[in-house]
């Protein structure tokens, strides 16, 4: 019966979320074309695209389980460090250091989530932050392998293939954005699957309501687990990206404020909705520049950008949307 | 070698009592109101910052005393303009809250005081080392662990025995009961978050005379004053106390043997914990889940 009431509330809606998802693939495929006449650059969309990728993965926990991560930026970090090291001391490839990156990030996230998956609401929090500044300082003071302060250089993209059908992605610019493209598409399309799924409306059931699935016998720290281990996992492989996207690691990847970003970019484009966190990343990602292209202030604005937003616009922008259609 | 390793247990004495004092205070605010106020470290700036500017008409001795009551004083308004607001919504909005105070009080002291470091200036008398041979302790590392310990004996005695401080301690059990019985829980919220900014301001100040003043002094403060919280046991004061105290020396013994893991240790003595025992060494349990 409850499958029915969904898909009702699916029928009804289903037009929309259509055009909807035409809308965004269409301007995720043609940024290319219409970036450059905004005065934007290409690397600034696949900043977008990679910071977006992050906050989908948080908000797989945040928004869709109710869990609440403030260190994420760990895991983007340790994807950043892992894809990097990778290509410095191991092998010149890129999908191995994507490969690499994503297995470091997601599985240190797997193994601290079983630590902390009793813990609740702000002191869950408090544990994800305080664990997420150790890789901070460990890639910090860790000078000779991880670069220190500076950061990790000398490493760079490779360009994928075997010689008659090679993709050459060193370049940067449109080919590399249609990469990061391609990779978000199948990270998004898996995450959308999941919460689709039967694991999904669980994760949602436990938001909802903690106590009363656990009377109808869902086993919750598993589902947690689960959750925080998958978001991680995808946020490491966005991680991963960034590091390909600037050729460079460093430790600010790994600090918390990354974490309050993601976590922002989350709240922006509204917790409790799909795409969401791409769009609050297009935001952020385009105030930032704008912003610290303007004044040495920029911190007092991101703050401020911070409290407007918790203070006057919690819903976000699609949820506001999304408001308003219902009303 | 003796001496080396007196060097650092003061050392660590000292870093404890500031993580103490950090610590203490974002407790009060968490087990009362359940938010984690990022912006601390931020408060703790404040009150350094406040104490230098004031030291110039009031002496040492007076900014001593008030900049921690300023400090307190600026918590009031931002508990009652902002923090108030959200305390019955999803914790993501206070965390996200403080975090962009701690951004705007980070740079509002940058804009005011500077983006360099400031001297604090200190009385002669407490300049002075105590003997020759231990030269490294100045009477001022004496005076700091004192005002600490007289402190807190201050802070326990005030929640213990007077009316005030019984009802923040019962509100951290039972916040509706007490709001049944008759208790302003508004005002108790911001007299709260009050007395742990006035912590803060008063680390502040102290932390001043020892390292000097910068814009992002707190910063280096905040994390382990989180992880004596979570060490000591979310929800029990004395658990802090010894975490603190805890985090605070085994970083300061490090340095003795294997400085590059100084910072190392103490989030492994925190993965040890929440591994071995979850609510902490002297939490409460369930407060915590």
């Amino acid at each position: 019966m409850s499958t029915a009431i969904v898909a009702t509330d699916e029928d009804r809606s289903v037009s929309r979320k259509t055009v909807m998802l035409v809308a965004i693939w269409a301007a995720l495929l043609t940024v290319p074309l219409w970036l450059p006449l905004l005065g934007g650059y290409t690397a600034l969309a696949g900043r977008v695209l990679v910071f977006g990728l992050a906050a989908m993965g948080l908000n797989m926990l945040l928004g869709f389980t109710g869990v609440l991560s403030f260190g994420h930026a760990a895991y983007f970090g340790l994807g950043a460090y892992g894809a990097g090291l990778t290509l410095r001391y191991l092998v010149h490839s890129t999908p191995a250091a994507i490969a690499a990156g994503t297995l470091l990030g997601g599985l240190a996230g797997t193994l601290f989530g079983l630590l902390i998956v009793r813990r609740r609401g702000v002191y869950f929090a408090m544990c994800t932050i305080a664990f997420g500044q150790l890789w901070y300082y460990l890639a910090y003071s860790w000078n000779s392998v991880t670069g220190g302060f500076d950061g990790l250089r000398d490493f760079h993209r490779e360009a994928i293939g075997i010689p008659p059908l090679v993709l050459d992605i060193t370049e940067g610019g449109t080919t590399f954005y249609y990469f990061l493209l391609a990779i978000f598409a199948a990270a998004v399309g898996l995450m959308g699957f999941l919460l689709r799924s039967p694991f999904g409306r669980t994760l949602l059931a436990i938001r909802e309501n903690e106590r009363r699935a656990r009377f109808l016998g869902i086993p919750i720290e598993r589902h947690v687990w689960l959750s925080f281990s998958i978001s991680c996992f995808f946020t490491a492989l966005a991680g991963t990206l960034y590091a390909l996207l600037n050729n460079f690691a460093d430790p600010l990847t790994l600090h918390y404020s990354l974490s309050g970003y993601f976590v922002v970019m989350t709240v922006i484009g509204g917790m409790r909705t799909f795409w969401g966190p791409l769009l609050g990343a297009a935001v952020f990602v385009m105030l930032q520049d704008y912003i610290s292209s303007m004044t040495v202030n920029w911190m007092s604005f991101v703050g401020v950008i911070f409290i407007l937003v918790v203070l006057f616009f919690p819903r976000g922008l699609l949820g506001m949307m999304r408001r308003r259609i219902a009303a | 070698m003796a001496q080396v390793i007196l060097f650092n247990v003061t050392n660590g004495l000292i870093i404890g009592a500031f993580y103490v004092l950090m610590a203490l205070g974002l407790s009060l605010i968490l087990n009362l109101s359940n938010v984690i106020n990022f912006a601390h470290g931020n408060f703790l700036a404040l009150g350094g910052y406040l104490a230098f500017t004031l030291s110039t008409v009031l002496g040492y001795w007076g900014a001593l005393l008030i900049s921690p009551l300023l400090t307190a004083l600026v918590g009031v308004l931002v508990e009652r303009l902002m923090i108030r607001r959200i305390y019955n919504r999803d914790p993501v909005y206070s965390l996200l809250l403080t975090f962009g105070l701690a951004f705007v009080l980070q740079d509002g002291a940058r804009f005011i005081w500077g983006p360099n470091g400031l001297p604090m200036g200190l009385p002669a008398v407490l300049a002075q080392p105590i003997t020759s041979t231990l030269f490294f302790i100045t009477w001022y590392r004496v005076f700091m662990v004192a005002i600490v310990i007289v402190t807190v004996i201050g802070l326990f005695a005030f929640l213990r025995y007077s009316r005030l401080g019984l009802r923040i301690r019962a509100g951290t059990f039972d916040l509706e009961t007490v709001a049944t019985l008759g208790v302003n829980v508004r005002h108790l919220r911001t007299l709260n978050f009050a007395v742990g900014c006035l912590l803060a301001g008063l680390s502040g100040v102290l932390a001043a005379g020892q390292i000097g003043l910068n814009p992002n002094m707190g910063d280096e403060l905040l994390m382990p004053s989180f992880i004596a919280i979570i060490v000591g046991g979310v929800g029990s004061l004395i658990g802090t106390l010894f975490g603190g105290l805890l985090i605070g020396m085994a970083a300061a013994l490090t340095t003795v043997f294997y400085p590059a893991a100084s910072e190392a240790v103490i989030y492994a003595i925190m993965m040890a914990v929440l591994l071995l025992r979850p609510r902490g060494l002297i939490g409460e349990e369930g407060m915590m889940s």
